[in-house]
């Protein structure tokens, strides 16, 4: 029921403000002093008595509503009105947070990508389907996008009015003293000794407030017709600003969101104690960035792992309490910085932040081949397992003499190996006790021909595992350790066990931008909700009374006071009372529509 | 004794005196029911059968007596003022100084958790159900503070007990310290915003709840006017609730946009990223969408009243949902629940 006038349906509960400010502005309607009735009967009386002739049509000679023709601009103009209408608003709301609703149950690619591919194993079918309309996907859908599209479009076709509407009404002054108290919920009446003019300033002095450039009330003083004095106050302009904020804030929130992503580049690279790396697209393990992002605008700098230190509870599970990296960081032009990167605490550089996501053990591991060159030299990662960091790794060691076979070590480093099966899983995730545990395969590794692959997984399609009496063959070594290679391949050596920590760079310029906006929602929020939207309306008049004993007849001052709000407004009658006890020096009040106040004990 | 040990029998003690408050204000409420629900009835009938009353079709003493009731049944403040004779409320009495004592040692029992943790008392499940209840317990405490709403005694105990029993007996995790990511000082404000958001909810919903069954007593629906509903006559009128209901709402709304702007920043922080569609981002969303939509209900015509409240108990059981299944179920960043499955 709002083809007429979107303005005057309100975005939220405490926008309803703005629906008694519309209707001002709108000459059709005549003024009517809502919040008199309960929430309830007001909206229905609203929804009976405003039906729209655009929309209802009339009814033909057979008794059936003939629809007006509209022809294509008024078909648009309704399909417009309709979609910045409360209702379809409302619509869109719910479908939003029921299409949310799969993003949770199903994996998603951005988050979850090896439990989409599971997905699409097990259910081959169905996946297919889901895939196919996006349910992989579902907050870059197609349909979820349309949603919350239309929803901002609604959005901004409903709050533009209003802030027009809004801007106009903070110039106006507050309305006319109603000639009749008796409708208003609230409502108080006293007498008093003091003049007309000094109870009317009295009056105006508590409703204004203390602040002078800032009053409480929006005051206006006249005179009636019987020439009584009025006063007629307003407050909670805000209750409408905030609520105009608030929505506008949420504009200004996808914005930003959108403009970081477009902007944006996200990095991951992993570092090994003694390594580093450079900050450029080449350097790093894994890039992506948005579309209007240039590769000359990343910062030149570049760091250095020097140090990792973990620290675990000594109980059974052994629970992680601190991960530390200590890295020194080299600019041009600037002298060479240490700097410490923790969970909770990334390190800005060079615009960009970085963040500690991970961390594991890459041992340095050297391989001679059968000739006694060395084939490979250097740290392996391995990637934790459990929580215990059992860590599985592959060596690929490349042929470096000709003819020889290239080699594949599998397997799984253990930082603390149980001393009775040192095959197990680990038992504790610092090194108390670090053994490599591999198995050995020679043939083609596959690197030759160019083809992309992955570096923590060997393809043995071209290779053969070197057995004894049947069963493979699995290399324990220890630190230090020089252990001979089955076959005759060579030896293999474990030197060291340095940390490797996996880092993430993020540069995200709207992120400031994102925060404004936000913090302006939240404020606009709790304005709008929280401001009261109050009117104050008082009569003062003199009248004569004649004293019952001395039977002389002296002047006495009448206040007459009503108060009207916004929405549900507990503190109402508190305004009007103390308004009038102030102008008078005492008050008398009518019952209150809320819970009954707690009786003093 | 421990810390730890302490503070589980404190929540044990707690437990009990709750229940004892809740049975304590059961009784009041079918007192309140017994002696209101004779004049409510009349009145009830009153009103449906005022047409008949007007052409005179019940004579006498009947008739004065309905128009009698019904004029202060529906007369300014409603119910409020319907009985006369005061009704005995010693047992409210004692609902509320059990249920301020159960909150009391539910404090200490939240107090020497973290005391023996040392940190924070919210980071996993077990403590988070546990200042949730207190949460709501305190907001009951509160309002009742500035208004008569023992009514709503009976519930929030009821609500407390049932979310202690859980904790205890599924939750439980015994005190210590947190991951890394946890350790930020967004655990004290992100977690514990969170916790009263839910708190507040919790009394909202159970006011949601009143208005609904109340305002279908009151439109003659069959199973409520069983005598077994006679308490809801007790009850403030459906529109009273549901003001009492928008306004907790209204503050639990504001509170949650908060707890999500705040875990995006510690996101941001921790993860490097301020959303990422986790699935318990993705049900703060929900919660924080079907809110946005019961404050916009309230105001659109034809939803306002039964509709916009079915919105406060759709959202209370996302609000749940989130807590218990995305923990439980989904394998997500936010898995702090300390069981270990």
């Amino acid at each position: 029921m709002n083809e007429r006038e979107p303005a005057a349906e309100s975005r939220t509960a405490g926008a309803a403000g703005a629906a008694q400010i519309a209707e001002q502005g709108d000459e059709r309607r005549p003024y009517r002093p809502e919040g008199i009735d309960d929430a309830f009967v007001a909206h229905d009386e609203d929804g009976a008595t405003t039906a729209p002739p655009a929309r209802g049509g009339r009814p033909g000679a057979d008794g059936a509503p003939v629809m007006p023709k509209l022809g294509w601009k008024g078909t648009l103009r309704w399909m417009w009105r309709q979609l910045t209408s409360m209702r379809v608003a409302l619509m869109l709301l719910m479908l939003l947070a029921v299409a949310a609703v799969p993003g949770s149950i199903l994996p998603q690619q951005s988050i979850d990508p090896s439990g989409v591919t599971q997905y699409l194993q097990d259910n081959p079918t169905a996946g297919k389907i889901l895939d196919k309309l996006g349910f992989f996907d579902v907050f870059s859908s197609v349909w979820f996008s349309a949603i919350y599209i239309l929803l901002f479009v609604s959005l901004v076709g409903c709050i533009v009015p209003r802030a027009v509407a809004h801007t106009k009404a903070l110039r106006q002054r507050p309305p006319k003293t109603p000639r009749r108290f008796d409708r208003f919920p609230a409502k108080a009446h006293a007498t008093t000794a003091t003049a007309p003019d000094a109870v009317v300033d009295a009056a105006v002095r508590h409703l204004r407030g203390r602040v002078r450039w800032l009053p409480t009330f929006r005051v206006e003083t006249g005179t009636d017709a019987q020439g009584r004095r009025t006063v007629s106050a307003e407050r909670g302009y805000l209750r409408e600003s905030g609520n105009i904020l608030f929505h506008l804030s949420l504009l200004g929130l996808l914005i930003a969101i959108g403009t970081g992503q477009v902007l944006h580049y996200r990095a991951q690279v992993i570092v090994s104690e003694g390594h580093g790396f450079a900050n450029s697209v080449v350097d790093y393990d894994t890039f992506e960035s948005g579309a209007f992002w240039r590769a000359s605008s990343l910062d030149p700098f570049s760091m250095t792992l020097d140090k990792f230190t973990s620290e675990f509870t000594t109980t059974a599970t052994a629970e992680p309490r601190n991960f530390t990296a200590f890295v020194t960081v080299r600019q041009p032009g600037a002298p060479e910085k240490a700097e410490k990167i923790r969970v909770n605490h990334p390190l800005d550089v060079g615009g960009a932040k970085v963040y500690l996501q991970g961390n594991g053990y890459a041992p340095n591991i050297t391989v001679k081949d059968a000739k006694g060159e060395v084939a490979y030299s250097g740290p392996v990662v391995f990637i934790p397992q459990d929580t215990n960091y059992t860590s599985q790794g592959v060596v690929k060691v490349p042929d470096v003499s000709a003819g020889l076979d290239q080699i594949g070590l599998v397997g799984f480093l253990l930082p603390t190996a149980a001393s009775d099966d040192p095959t197990q899983a680990s038992i504790y995730p610092q090194p108390l006790n670090p053994m490599l545990v591999l198995n050995v395969w020679h043939g083609n590794l596959g690197l030759d021909d160019g083809t992309p692959q992955n570096v923590y997984r060997l393809d043995t399609s071209d290779m053969t595992e070197s057995t004894k009496d049947g069963k493979p063959v699995t290399l324990t070594i220890q630190p230090g350790q020089t252990v001979k290679l089955p076959d005759g391949l060579g030896t293999v050596t474990f030197d060291s066990l340095p940390r490797y920590v996996a880092l993430d760079l993020r540069y995200d310029p709207a992120l400031t931008w994102i925060l404004v906006f936000a913090l302006g929602a939240l404020l606009g929020l709790a304005l709008s909700l929280f401001t009261p939207r109050r009117r104050v309306w008082l009569r003062v008049w003199s009248e004569d009374v004649t004293d019952d004993e001395s039977g002389e007849t002296r002047p006495r001052t009448v206040i007459d006071a009503a108060g009207l709000a916004r929405g549900d407004d507990s503190g109402l009658q508190r305004e009007v009372d103390g308004v009038v006890e102030s102008a008078a020096g005492t008050g008398s009040s009518t019952a209150s529509s809320n819970l009954p106040r707690k009786a003093p004990r | 004794m421990s810390y730890a040990e302490l503070s589980t029998h404190l929540v044990w003690a707690s437990l009990t005196v709750l229940t004892v408050s809740m049975i304590a204000f059961l009784v009041d409420l079918t007192r309140l029911g017994e002696s209101r629900s004779d004049l409510a009835s009349v009145a009830r009938l009153g009103g449906r059968r005022k047409e008949l009353v007007g052409v005179g079709a019940a004579g006498g003493d009947l008739t004065a007596s309905l128009a009698e009731a019904t004029a202060r049944a529906a007369g300014p403040g409603g119910d409020g003022e319907v009985t006369e004779r005061p009704v005995n409320r010693k047992a409210a009495g004692i609902g509320m100084s059990t249920a301020t004592l159960g909150w009391l040692l539910l404090v200490l029992a939240i107090v020497t958790r973290g005391i023996a943790a040392g940190r924070t008392p919210w980071a996993n499940m077990y403590e988070f159900t546990l200042v949730g209840a207190c949460v709501a317990l305190t907001v009951f405490l509160l309002v009742s503070r500035f208004r008569d709403v023992r009514f709503l005694g009976a519930f929030v105990t009821l609500l407390a007990v049932l979310f202690l029993a859980l904790a205890q007996e599924v939750f439980f995790v015994q005190a210590d310290g947190v991951q890394p990511a946890l350790q930020s000082y967004w655990l004290v404000i992100h977690v514990g915003v969170a916790i009263t958001a839910a708190g507040i909810l919790t009394v909202a919903f159970v006011t949601s709840v009143l208005q609904l069954l109340r305002d279908s007593r009151d439109n003659g629906s069959a199973v409520l006017n069983h005598r077994a509903f006679r308490w809801l006559d007790a009850l403030p009128t459906p529109s009273q609730l549901e003001v009492l209901s928008f306004r907790l709402n209204a503050v639990g709304f504001v509170l949650w946009t908060f707890t999500l702007i705040a875990g995006s920043i510690w996101a941001e922080h921790a993860w490097g990223r301020y959303w990422g569609w986790d699935p318990k981002e993705v049900w703060t969303f929900i919660v924080w969408v079907v809110y946005a939509g019961y404050l916009h209900a309230r105001t659109t015509r034809g939803w306002s009243g039964r509709r916009a409240a079915y919105f406060v108990i759709v959202g209370y059981a996302c609000v749940i949902f989130n807590f218990t299944g995305v923990n439980l179920i989904f394998d997500g960043k936010h898995s702090y629940s300390g069981l270990t499955s």
